[in-house]
């Protein structure tokens, strides 16, 4: 039988989160940090999914639907934070909100 | 097995290497789409088909609708014209057609080659994930419902537009 080593999985999961990092530092546009983050948690959701199934335990599957619900609340509050930072600013640039002014 | 699981990761890494590169947003989504339907093949691969319909249904389907949805609101009115022609020319849809034709020919070939001896060895049913998650992680599932519950209130109380409350005359005087 041949299975995936554990090994290319979490190298695999490391690979896409560190592009999802990057991709975060890199971009000044708001929607693009936002997928960068969705990006992030997908990997880290897919080592988790990688684990559980090395030892053949349900956890690794458990904790993925806990990350996939939390990326839907902080996706739902990050695009609602992104109509009104449009609405203020009439940009998408992150750095125009630089300035913590009510 | 192991060549479905390596094609899809290239797949998965070149797509999302195209999302934190492109300029245009709904670019770069349908290339997370991409992504995130690859992480889906590999955890069918994996073994864990519930998870996999998961993804596709919510992280594919809702939460990119969301992202969509977002985006519309965001137009620009006469550059939204503009892009809306630029997205219909085919050199916009070729790259991410191309590469989910690499994933819908695996899908394909999982159906045809019926070796279910190689996946349900290492699978773990929906069962046992359903099991654990209303018994080990009771506790979890009801954090993560308080948890939705304060992602609605907090959505809807961010995207309520307040309604400026200034007397009129002031009003085109501010206008002006």
């Amino acid at each position: 039988m041949m299975t995936i080593p554990l090994e290319s999985g979490l190298i695999l999961s490391g690979i896409l989160f560190s592009l999802g990092l990057v991709g975060v530092l890199i971009r000044r546009n708001i929607i693009f940090i936002l997928m960068s983050i969705e990006i992030m948690l997908n990997a880290a959701g897919m080592a988790f999914i990688f684990a559980g199934a090395r030892w053949g335990q349900p956890d690794g599957q458990v904790m993925f639907v806990f990350i996939l619900t939390m990326a839907a609340a902080e996706v739902s509050v990050g695009l609602a934070l992104i109509l009104q930072i449009y609405s203020k600013f009439k940009s998408l640039d992150a750095d125009a909100a630089s300035k913590m002014r009510g | 097995m192991m060549i479905i699981f390596y094609i899809a990761a290239v797949v998965a890494v070149i797509s999302t290497l195209l999302v934190i590169t492109r300029t245009n947003v709904v670019h770069a989504l349908l290339y997370l789409v991409v992504s995130l339907l690859s992480a889906a093949i590999i955890f069918f691969v994996m073994g864990a088909p519930f998870i996999a319909a998961l993804e596709v249904i919510i992280y594919a389907g809702a939460i990119m609708v969301l992202f969509i949805f977002v985006i519309m609101m965001l137009n620009i009115g006469k550059q939204s014209q503009q892009q809306e022609s630029q997205w219909l020319q085919p050199k916009t849809w070729i790259g991410p057609a191309i590469l989910v034709l690499i994933l819908f020919a695996e899908f394909i070939y999982l159906f045809i080659s019926t070796t279910p001896d190689i996946i349900e060895s290492a699978m773990v049913s929906p069962k046992d994930v359903g099991m654990a998650l209303y018994g080990n992680y009771l506790l979890g599932v009801e954090l993560s419902a308080m948890l939705l519950l304060t992602g609605i209130v907090g959505a809807y109380h961010l995207g309520h537009r307040t309604k400026k409350v200034v007397h009129r005359f002031l009003e085109e005087e501010k206008s002006v």
